[in-house]
């Protein structure tokens, strides 16, 4: 037994924890204590290679590592305590998994002989995150532990990116057991993402390219889980085949919005010209995209004489709901190398002047255009403003969801990948603030600015003090209409008008609410104010809550209307009230 | 057509409906069936029948058996959801690799005397079915064969005096000499 004790792989359940963390380079862990995971805290107490950062509510911790997540590439690690600790991040791990993003979340369980017995803070956590997890572990025994740690940062991290959870109960971390540095054997090896795609269908891809008129790029998320390599070739690929590039809200930054070829985002709010070219385009190339309901609109009207090539490391995205014709399995990054390598060597950039010709009349519809206003803030401007003021710092940008998010994508131009985090698939009011925390911690000298709405922000703002207590100065810029204005919008546009309970009676001062916090509020209520305050906001070294006064009735256009093709988009100078209620017209039903 | 005011695409279309037995070869731990049951009820996809039992202990591998009903697309979307899990080491749509067996087993119980006791009896000797268990009035017939077979025994035994039945779900093998 003497001789077992200086073994250093033997430790307790607690200690293998902290030290797995160690061997897989995490530098910071999301958490908030609580009794099921105190023998982990003890050892976190007990060591300086791992920073916690105490967050005030887990899905705060959730989201937060979201956002260090997709800025930084690495999986983001989340420790909460079992019952209400693993319910609160139920929202989180269900939205990392809509947006493929890697989370490793620890979460304490009761003592193995108390599960089912209804113990204090007991949830049966596996039963819960099964729906919401790429996979998820009930660790019974601490010999198993090491293992089943090692595999969920591979799970998390590996194929197409999602969140997983390792339950551990309480008597596992108190046992001591043998621990053992990452192994390949720690994988299922029923588990083997493919990341190379088929040359046969790379070969066919780029004859269908190569043979284009009318051809079209759409890229997603996919390509910016790649990492920066798969951004780069897709630029090589734009620029060696001279084709227009739109891209998902998930995608931006992959192409720079400052890119000749670059169409601006398309969908639901896409630009005229990006959703145009996707319903009149005779081959799409999809990279890294799913073809969502926020995409398509109507299926059976979506870009209806195109052939489709579809590549996806995830092949149940194939054919869901669009038919492809070349569908790629594979790792973004890797196929386009593969199809750059195929197309430079056997084809030509193909003649394309008259599609483009043609995109440059849906150009100059001007879709993004607006109103201005010299006494009221327009959010489109305020965003415009933001992004002037920024532009060429080191700026990452989060944000909440709603109107604030479109404009945001609309206007604010990302250069780069790994820039811009939103919640897209799952859409969570109360994403942004947190996820701005997760940045900063993972970027200290960047700027880190949450565009927010006014209602979003609510739902997460007890993270300022997060925010505060780690010194993190994010920026919370705030698009304040006094409404929630995307439910507003459809409202309007689809409910007669009846506008229920949409409209924040009580607003907090966020000005004060700062001040309480211990950070820093600035308002701005005309356009005039607009510049000097948003100077102030970026050179003042705290957190920031900007109260930014915006014309509360504006809506978000362009738009594609209930149940209609992408050719049938609404416009900003078409959405006369008239318009709007013939595109609109017929019953109601929700979302 | 105009549809209610919603960007979801509400209309149903209607594209005939394909039954397919899938043979999923999982690793046999706690909560794989979850998962499994759970993508259907989750997804909203169909489950006829479900057929489960570890097969190779020593591995632990445990083979599910599922026959669903579903458009050609949803299927296709099953079979990639299912063999992107985790513990999914195969997914093999026996209904598309042809040249598959299926079997199933019923115990059925019968009630009753005089000619209908002996009608049942003449019955499930023409079916094949054998008789492990009997009393003076009753008698449990067990049955093997495809589902239809299983269908029309039961229906056959009904005015004679049917109990109750228990049915294992469906088992499917490939022919030939090729494992899945």
């Amino acid at each position: 037994m003497t001789e077992k004790s200086h073994d250093p792989n033997q430790m307790t359940g607690a200690a293998m924890i902290v030290r797995a963390l160690i061997d897989h380079g995490v530098e910071h862990l999301f958490g908030y204590p609580g009794g099921a995971v105190l023998p982990i805290y003890d050892e976190i107490f007990q060591q300086s290679e791992v920073e916690h950062i105490l967050v005030r509510h887990e899905q705060g911790a959730g989201h937060a590592a979201e956002g260090y997540a997709r800025s930084t590439g690495k999986p983001g690690v989340v420790l909460v305590t079992s019952g209400p600790g693993a319910t609160n991040m139920v929202t989180p791990l269900t939205d990392a998994l809509m947006d493929s993003i890697p989370l490793v979340c620890i979460t304490g369980q009761v003592p193995t002989h108390l599960i089912g017995n209804d113990a204090f803070q007991e949830c049966d956590t596996v039963g819960i995150t099964r729906p919401c997890t790429k996979h998820n572990w009930l660790v019974r025994d601490v010999n198993d532990l090491a293992k089943v740690l090692h595999e969920a940062f591979y799970v998390a991290s590996s194929g197409r990116p999602g969140p997983v959870v390792v339950d551990v109960p309480k008597d596992v971390q108190f046992a001591t057991g043998t621990y053992h540095p990452p192994r390949r054997s720690d994988v299922h090896v029923s588990y083997a993402p493919r990341v190379k795609g088929d040359a046969t269908q790379i070969r066919k891809a780029v004859a269908l390219l190569a043979g284009a008129k009318r051809p079209v790029i759409y890229s997603g998320g996919g390509v910016i889980n790649s990492g920066r390599e798969a951004a780069k070739l897709l630029r090589e690929l734009v620029e060696v085949t001279g084709f227009p590039i739109t891209s998902t809200l998930m995608g931006l930054g992959a192409y720079p919005a400052s890119g000749k070829n670059w169409l601006g985002m398309l969908g639901m709010h896409g630009t005229y010209e990006a959703n145009m070219t996707m319903h009149d385009c005779d081959v799409m190339l999809c990279v890294g995209a799913r073809f969502d309901d926020r995409i398509t609109g109507r299926t059976d009207a979506f870009s209806p004489g195109s052939k489709k090539i579809h590549i996806d490391i995830d092949p149940s995205s194939i054919n869901k709901n669009i038919r492809v014709d070349v569908p790629i399995i594979g790792d973004a990054g890797n196929i386009l190398g593969d199809l750059l390598t195929v197309f430079r060597a056997e084809a030509k950039k193909p003649d394309i002047r008259a599609w483009w010709q043609q995109i440059a009349q849906w150009r100059a519809r001007n879709s993004l255009s607006y109103k201005k206003h010299n006494d009221i803030i327009l959010p489109q401007f305020a965003i415009q403003k933001l992004f002037e003021m920024t532009r060429g710092r080191d700026t990452y940008i989060t944000t909440e969801v709603g109107q604030h998010q479109m404009w945001a994508a609309q206007f604010y131009g990302f250069e780069e990948p790994h820039r811009w985090m939103t919640s897209g698939g799952l859409g969570t009011m109360g994403y942004g603030l947190p996820s701005a925390i997760g940045v900063q911690v993972a970027h200290r000298d960047s700027l880190v600015i949450d565009i927010a709405g006014d209602a979003s922000v609510q739902m997460t703002i007890q993270e300022m003090s997060t925010a505060v207590q780690h010194d993190l100065p994010i920026k919370i810029f705030i698009l304040n209409n006094q409404y929630m204005g995307m439910v507003r919008q459809w409202q309007q546009l689809l409910h007669g008008n009846r506008l229920s309970h949409s409209y924040t009676e009580a607003l907090p001062d966020f000005v004060k609410l700062a001040d309480a916090y211990g950070c820093v509020g600035i308002q701005a209520i005309k356009p005039s104010d607009l510049e000097g305050a948003i100077k102030e906001m970026i050179s003042v070294k705290k957190p920031v809550l900007f109260d930014c006064r915006v014309a509360a009735l504006e809506n978000c256009f362009p738009m594609i209307p209930s149940g209609k093709a992408h050719n049938e988009m609404l416009l900003p100078e078409q959405a006369t009230d008239e318009a709007t209620a013939t595109a609109f017209a017929g019953g109601k039903a929700l979302v | 057509m105009n549809q209610p005011a919603s960007a979801y695409f509400l209309e149903e279309r209607h594209v005939p409906n394909e039954t397919h037995t899938l043979a999923v070869l999982v690793a046999n731990e706690p909560g794989v069936l979850a998962r499994v049951i759970g993508l259907f009820s989750g997804r909203g996809y169909n489950i006829d029948s479900l057929t489960v039992s570890e097969t190779e202990s020593q591995k632990h591998l445990s083979r599910i058996t599922i026959v669903t009903t579903g458009t050609p697309m949803v299927i296709e979307q099953i079979k990639h959801q299912l063999d992107r899990m985790v513990p999914v080491y195969r997914v093999v749509d026996m209904t598309l690799a042809g040249r598959s067996i299926e079997r199933e087993l019923a115990m059925v119980k019968v009630r009753g005397t005089g000619d209908n006791r002996v009608e049942a009896l003449r019955l499930a000797d023409a079916f094949r079915a054998r008789v492990i268990d009997a009393t003076t009035e009753s008698f449990v017939f067990e049955i093997t064969g495809n589902t239809a077979k299983i269908n029309q025994f039961i229906d056959l035994m009904r005015p004679l005096g049917l109990v109750e039945v228990s049915r294992t779900g469906v088992a499917a093998i490939g022919r030939g000499p090729e494992g899945m």
